[in-house]
């Protein structure tokens, strides 16, 4: 046994400045991958054939891929065609596309079981197919799919420890600074576990809030 | 496309397949292992068992398996624990999804009629028969589709020992970039091995479900 857990104080401000960025990058690509899963289930439903194949050939690709294989990709292959993003905003736009689709996939249901007599409802007052769709059929389809995409979004939390890989400096790589300088990679490590493992804890009770306060508007 | 390039490339990713599907079938080995005993120490009637097995769940399942695998790989020697990478990235993962399959076996359990237990016991089975005999065989069918989803989320988690270096596809593909410059060609050639390997599972996964069916 070689542990040493009084070298952790002097670099937990470092640790701690990364796991505001986790949180950061985890809002960030939690929204994005929520306003995308919206429009990518419209398109999987509503759009032309020669939007929706390409689209379909798009999600299954992301569905059958590793995260880690997809970071790389748009980290990578953003740059060979001249557009060079910091590693922040490239790890932000794989997460939050990678979980995009797969909350599409949740949307998708929840848009096909709303009642189809909503929309009929809202077509015969008048509103056209796309006020309907906006204003009606998708906040309900929204509405009950809250409590799945809550569970992805936590998955979402777990999985940014992977944009560390393409050099993001948030908690993961912090944790790997401070093991740089100290030697002491189990320490830190299970330092950086403690925090998500907290933030985890943190995003499971709003979760909790949110679902509570859902069932009381139905 | 650089359709030379991938016909140059592609016998290493191939081999990397080998190794990737390899992990995958070792991880879930463990995984099923850590799965059933999680699952049974969770519908213990000890409470420290019950415990035991909450903590492991709420541990592993909190926590991202990247970490996970760092902590046994990097830290491990600094308690004792000496591994090859990719056994490390076999034993990382395979604990780490055995949490996730500890939750799936024991809603399958759980799913099963009281009364199934009742009857059992009833007709003077004990507790160890009745799960045996009676639970188990009925739960196994319920599990099959829950515990693809399961693998299928697992060998796309073989990725990450890319990380410590096992140089199995995403590693090959890393690798490949790296040296090529032609990020959406390794992406193709890579993408196109894992999404063999998970829909042969994905068949394989329906196959078995199939013949599990009572009716």
């Amino acid at each position: 046994m070689n542990l040493d857990f009084t070298v952790i104080p002097a670099y937990l401000d470092v640790v701690l400045l990364g796991a505001v960025w986790t949180i950061a990058i985890t809002v960030a690509a939690a929204l994005l991958s929520f306003v995308g899963g919206i429009i990518f289930a419209v398109v999987a439903l509503y759009a032309p054939l020669v939007v929706r194949l390409p689209f379909r050939l798009f999600a299954w690709l992301f569905m059958g891929t590793p995260l880690l294989l997809q970071l790389f990709l748009i980290y990578f292959g953003l740059v060979q065609i001249g557009i060079d993003l910091p590693a922040f905003v490239a790890g932000v736009l794989g997460l939050g596309l990678h979980f995009a689709v797969y909350n599409s996939e949740l949307i998708q249901t929840s848009i096909l079981a709303v009642d189809r007599g909503q929309m009929e409802a809202a077509r015969t007052l008048g509103l056209s197919r796309g006020q309907a769709l906006r204003k009606v059929v998708i906040p309900q389809a929204v509405r009950d799919v809250i409590p799945p995409i809550g569970n992805n979004m936590i998955a979402l939390l777990k999985d940014s420890a992977l944009v560390s890989v393409i050099g993001v400096s948030e908690l993961t790589l912090s944790a790997q600074l401070a093991i740089g300088r100290t030697y002491r990679p189990f320490e830190f490590y299970v330092l950086a576990a403690a925090v998500y493992y907290v933030i985890n804890l943190g995003m499971e009770a709003v979760q909790r809030r949110i679902e509570l306060r859902i069932a009381a508007a139905r | 496309m650089d359709f030379d390039l991938m016909l140059r490339v592609y016998p290493f990713f191939i081999e990397a397949a080998w190794i990737t599907l390899q992990l995958s079938v070792l991880t879930t080995l463990l995984g099923l292992a850590c799965g059933t005993l999680g699952a049974m120490a969770r519908l213990s009637r000890l409470r420290i068992f019950r415990m035991i097995g909450a903590v492991y769940v709420s541990v592993f399942r909190g926590t991202p398996a990247l970490i996970q695998l760092f902590i046994l790989y990097f830290g491990g020697p600094q308690i004792g624990i000496q591994l090859d990478a990719f056994t490390a990235g076999v034993i990382g993962l395979g604990v780490n999804i055995g949490a996730y399959m500890t939750e799936t076996m024991r809603g399958a359990i759980i799913a099963i009629d009281r009364g199934q237990t009742e009857a059992a016991r009833t007709v003077g089975l004990s507790r160890f028969q009745t799960m045996r005999y009676v639970i188990l065989p009925q739960a196994a069918r319920l599990m099959i589709r829950p515990l693809g989803v399961n693998i299928n989320a697992l060998i796309k988690g073989t990725a990450l020992v890319a990380a410590i270096s096992v140089v199995e596809l995403t590693y090959t593909a890393q690798r490949f970039i790296g040296s090529t410059y032609k990020p959406f060609e390794m992406f193709m050639i890579s993408g196109a091995l894992y999404m063999i390997i998970i829909y042969a599972t994905g068949r394989g996964i329906a196959w078995l479900d199939r013949r599990a069916r009572i009716v």
